[in-house]
């Protein structure tokens, strides 16, 4: 009642009612891989949240600070009043630590969302005609991730953090000309200024995620205008879109998404220890912590700095330092190569058409092998910026393992781009349905590039037969309303029009939209929905009880090993003789 | 059905939500009075993640059982517009007194933005303070001069017999221990094994150089002494110690700066002059 009041009240000030009915029954696809950009979104809003509780405790400064309060070992040490802060953020300040891990665990997830998303975009060809626009801003937000991931890990002004820091400096001040004057713009100053922490944080907290949001409202903006597109399928076509209603049943769902982000990052954040910044001390210029490694998704170019040769060279007396083209050329490309995409690919393939059916991954064999390429090299290098953890676990010289990752980063692309290529190209020829029922000769068949295949990319061909007997359009009068759904008696789908409409022509024309050249009847009312089989009802409940089940069992096992790992740690920095030596170079500022 | 009121399985899938929402207001519960009673981040976490998975759960049911699902269809109209739409809203743009039209004071309009655009460029240059040495001149300079006294992490003048033959002592400039570019290391090497004479110089097989590797800049902490070489732990590139600091393995390409060093009349290690390259990370006027 109240909200039915509520919503008559603001209809009568604002006439929101045609737009509201408009968006509540807004369409979208019932894919998994759809829900990709609502983690991405909402690990945003997450981050959000958390991050502005943590400036009210954050400090961002590098100006010197006594630390005092529960962390004994910093007690009366004089730090940087960013770190002090830090440390009194994670000891000191009640749900403090619990805020401050959910937040950088939430940064990993949103970088992991957004690439998980862009591969998804990338592999189905989402990216083309119309939705190029939206695959810029998307890249673009990927960038601004990364940027900002690494201001706010390099926020605390620990000594991982630091070291990571002076890396990039070096690597900005690699570039050709206007490397060093770039460098100290930003910094003001030669690494470490005192002007670094506050410049970061507010890069951190106020302009990228200002962009952020920015970008954000224009790319769902965009996306509401062009709608989803969807995966093909029967009843699917390049002029409709079939899935699940926004009210009630998206809107629900999408909360549900959320709240399960939230549990998800709130557990880690709880009971995972992530960033124990206390324990890698404040950043010194002379300290280094050893082994040291990145937040995941600065890794793969952590791995370029390490496997690239040590090769640079002299221009006019002039030096290109070594760490520039894994640095900065290397992540030029990936961005460019990136933002190109779309555009390359249509000038290889002259499609100027719109899409709005999405493409199986096999339809597209070079594009697969491109992106499955592409993705193990970046992977490879994430791998080599633990080089020197895996020699230690498995024993071997560091140097033998880096000589063999720099063979590995470029044959296993390679290798795993041109298997990608030939199954898709043998899944596209053959009539095998899935992988596992390639056979030899199909691959065979695929090695061998004269057989022009099928014309695979001509989404309209998805569009209904026009002849088809089974399909047709029912339309039925329900009170002052009209509806109208699809059927195709052959392959035994019904869709029903996402919304009643005022008049039968209006129905009429939304039916011939949606399904253009597909003959229209009117049908006296709705038929009656059949009720869900109790075996069926009875299946999803225990299924949901056992994956409840497994989730808690999971999230204890987790909790064990965590509290272990913990005590292990505390053991281990009791006796560790680099724990003693830091100390013993770190304590004596003066 | 809905004449029946609802059937059995809304009456389970009812039940289960409220139990979801139920176990999501006791994980709330549990969470303020963990807060409440001083804190622990781990019951902190639990709590909250049980609250939000109630809510997951008890909103995903409700999604899935209580409210149709799946197979709606809405038409799309695509994005090829009528021809005739298309042409009149170009013609509007581009009717004959529209501003695109004219070519010259749009031409000056641009003169103008242009202007202004790179004016605006003007005041980033105060990103770095103009008190401040340039940034090449900068990177060279260090603190490390004639006469200046090395000190240990501590602040301490090192005397050369402070110097063991088995370890690295990181040393400083006097009263820069914090400065970025200037952290070296001595240590004490057998001068008949130099393959290569320290580019610094040495005082009996003491030598000193700069801590920062030459491929990022990270301090280059670890010294193996049997080999007498050093390791990066960043990207682990090493230097040869023996043969003037070379860089032997891993992405360095350039060796170890030298500290030109002297025992001063006070008994303690003096620098003689700055180091023999600038240290750290190379750029684009590093000699
Ligand atoms: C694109 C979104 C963001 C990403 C990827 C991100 C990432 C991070 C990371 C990785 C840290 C290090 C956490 C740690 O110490 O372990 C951090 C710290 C921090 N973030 Fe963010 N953040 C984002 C948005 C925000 C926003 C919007 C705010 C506030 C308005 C914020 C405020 C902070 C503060 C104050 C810190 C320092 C606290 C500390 O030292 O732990 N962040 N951020
Ligand atoms: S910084 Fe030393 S190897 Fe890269």
């Amino acid at each position: 009642m109240i909200t039915d009041r509520l919503a008559r009240a603001l209809d009568d000030r604002l006439r929101l009612s045609p737009i509201a009915r408009r968006a509540m029954a807004k369409v979208f696809p019932d894919h998994w891989s759809f829900m990709l950009g609502e983690l991405a979104l909402y690990s945003f809003v997450a981050l959000l949240l958390t991050g502005v509780y943590l400036t009210f405790f954050f400090d961002a400064s590098n100006a010197d600070r006594v630390y005092h309060g529960e962390y004994a070992p910093l007690e009366g040490r004089t730090t940087s009043a960013a770190y002090a802060s830090t440390v009194r953020l994670s000891w000191d300040v009640r749900a403090g630590l619990l805020i401050r891990q959910t937040h950088h665990w939430a940064a990993l997830v949103f970088v992991a969302a957004i690439v998980l998303h862009l591969a998804r975009i990338f592999f189905t060809g989402a990216f083309r005609k119309p939705r190029e626009l939206n695959f810029l801003i998307g890249v673009t937000m990927l960038t601004l991730a990364l940027a900002n991931g690494f201001t706010g890990y390099s926020l605390p002004d620990d000594l991982l953090s630091g070291v990571g820091l002076r890396i990039l400096t070096s690597v900005v001040q690699s570039i050709p000309l206007v490397g060093a004057w770039l460098a100290a713009l930003a910094l003001g100053g030669e690494f470490p200024s005192d002007a670094m922490i506050p410049r970061m944080f507010v890069t951190h907290v106020l302009l990228v995620p200002a962009v952020l949001v920015a970008l954000i409202s224009l790319h769902l903006g965009i996306l509401v205008r062009q709608k989803h597109s969807q995966f093909p399928g029967p009843g699917r076509t390049e002029h409709n879109l079939v899935g699940s209603r926004l009210w009630p049943s998206y809107t629900l769902r999408s909360l549900a998404l959320f709240a399960w982000l939230l549990a998800v990052l709130f557990a880690l954040g709880g009971l995972v220890q992530i960033n124990p910044v206390w324990l890698y001390g404040p950043f010194e210029p002379a300290q280094a912590t050893s082994p040291a490694q990145p937040d995941w998704y600065v890794a793969w170019g952590d791995g370029a700095l390490r496997l690239f040769p040590s090769w640079e060279f002299r221009i006019a007396g002039h030096l290109v330092p070594a760490a520039f083209f894994p640095g900065v050329v290397l992540g030029g490309v990936t961005f460019l190569a990136l933002y190109a995409w779309p555009f390359a690919e249509r000038l290889r393939t002259g499609d100027r058409r719109q899409h709005h059916l999405l493409d199986r991954p096999r339809d597209h064999p070079v594009r697969l092998g491109v992106g499955v390429g592409a993705l193990t090299f970046y992977a490879v290098l994430t791998v080599a910026a633990g080089d020197d953890i895996i020699a230690r676990l498995i024993r071997v010289p560091v140097y033998d393992l880096l000589s063999l990752f720099r063979v590995l980063v470029f044959v296993l692309p390679l290798l795993a781009g041109l298997v990608a290529f030939l199954v898709a190209r043998a899944l596209r020829r053959g009539d095998a349905a899935g992988v596992g029922e390639l056979t030899r000769a199909d691959l065979r068949r695929a090695a061998h590039r004269s057989v022009r295949p099928p014309e695979a990319d001509s989404g309209e061909s998805e569009t209904p037969a026009r002849d088809r007997p089974g399909e047709r359009i029912e339309l039925w009068p329900e009170g002052d309303l009209w509806r109208w759904r699809y059927r195709d008696e052959d392959r035994q789908v019904v869709f029903p029009g996402s919304r009643a409409v005022r008049s039968e022509e209006e129905a009429a024309s939304a039916a011939r939209l949606a399904y253009p050249g597909v003959d229209r009847v009117v049908v006296p009312g709705p038929p009656p929905a059949p009720p869900p089989g109790p075996v069926r009802v009875a299946l999803r409940r225990w299924g949901r009880a056992a994956a409840a089940g497994s989730l808690l069992l999971a999230a204890l096992l987790d909790r064990r090993r965590d509290r272990r790992r913990q005590e292990r740690e505390r053991a281990e920095q009791a006796s560790s003789p680099e724990a003693a030596d830091r100390a013993s170079t770190g304590g004596g500022r003066t | 059905m809905s004449a029946r009121g609802p059937s059995a399985t809304e009456r389970a899938a009812s039940r289960r939500i409220v139990a979801a929402f139920g176990a999501s207001a006791a994980g709330a519960v549990g969470f303020a009075v963990t807060y409440a009673q001083g804190g622990n981040t781990r019951w902190e976490g639990a709590c909250l993640a049980v609250a939000f998975a109630g809510l997951a759960v008890g909103l995903a049911v409700w999604a899935r059982r209580l409210v149709p699902v799946g197979g709606y269809v809405e038409e799309h109209e695509g994005f090829t517009p009528p021809p005739t739409e298309q042409a009149m809203t170009a013609a509007e743009l581009t009717a004959p007194d529209s501003p695109v039209r004219r070519r010259g004071l749009l031409a000056a309009l641009g003169l103008a933005l242009t202007a202004l655009g790179a004016a605006a460029l003007f005041p980033l240059r105060s990103l770095l303070p103009f008190d401040r040495a340039r940034p090449e001149r900068a990177l060279k300079d260090t603190p490390w001069g004639p006469g200046v006294r090395l000190v240990d992490a501590a602040g301490r003048p090192v005397r050369p017999q402070d110097v063991p033959a088995d370890s690295m002592v990181a040393v400083f400039p006097e009263g820069h221990v914090d400065t970025g570019d200037a952290p070296a290391f001595a240590v004490r090497l057998e001068p008949r094994r130099f393959s290569r004479p320290p580019a610094g110089g040495h005082l009996d097989g003491l030598v000193v150089w700069s801590l920062l590797c030459t491929h990022a800049g990270c301090p280059v902490r670890t010294y193996l002494k049997g080999t007498a070489r050093v390791l990066c732990p960043c990207h682990q590139s090493s230097f040869d110690l023996l043969a003037g600091a070379r860089p032997v393995a891993g992405p360095a390409a350039r060796a170890l700066p030298g500290l030109p060093i002297e025992e001063g009349p006070d008994g303690f290690l003096h620098a003689t002059g700055d180091f023999t390259a600038p240290p750290g990370a190379g750029f684009w006027d590093s000699p």
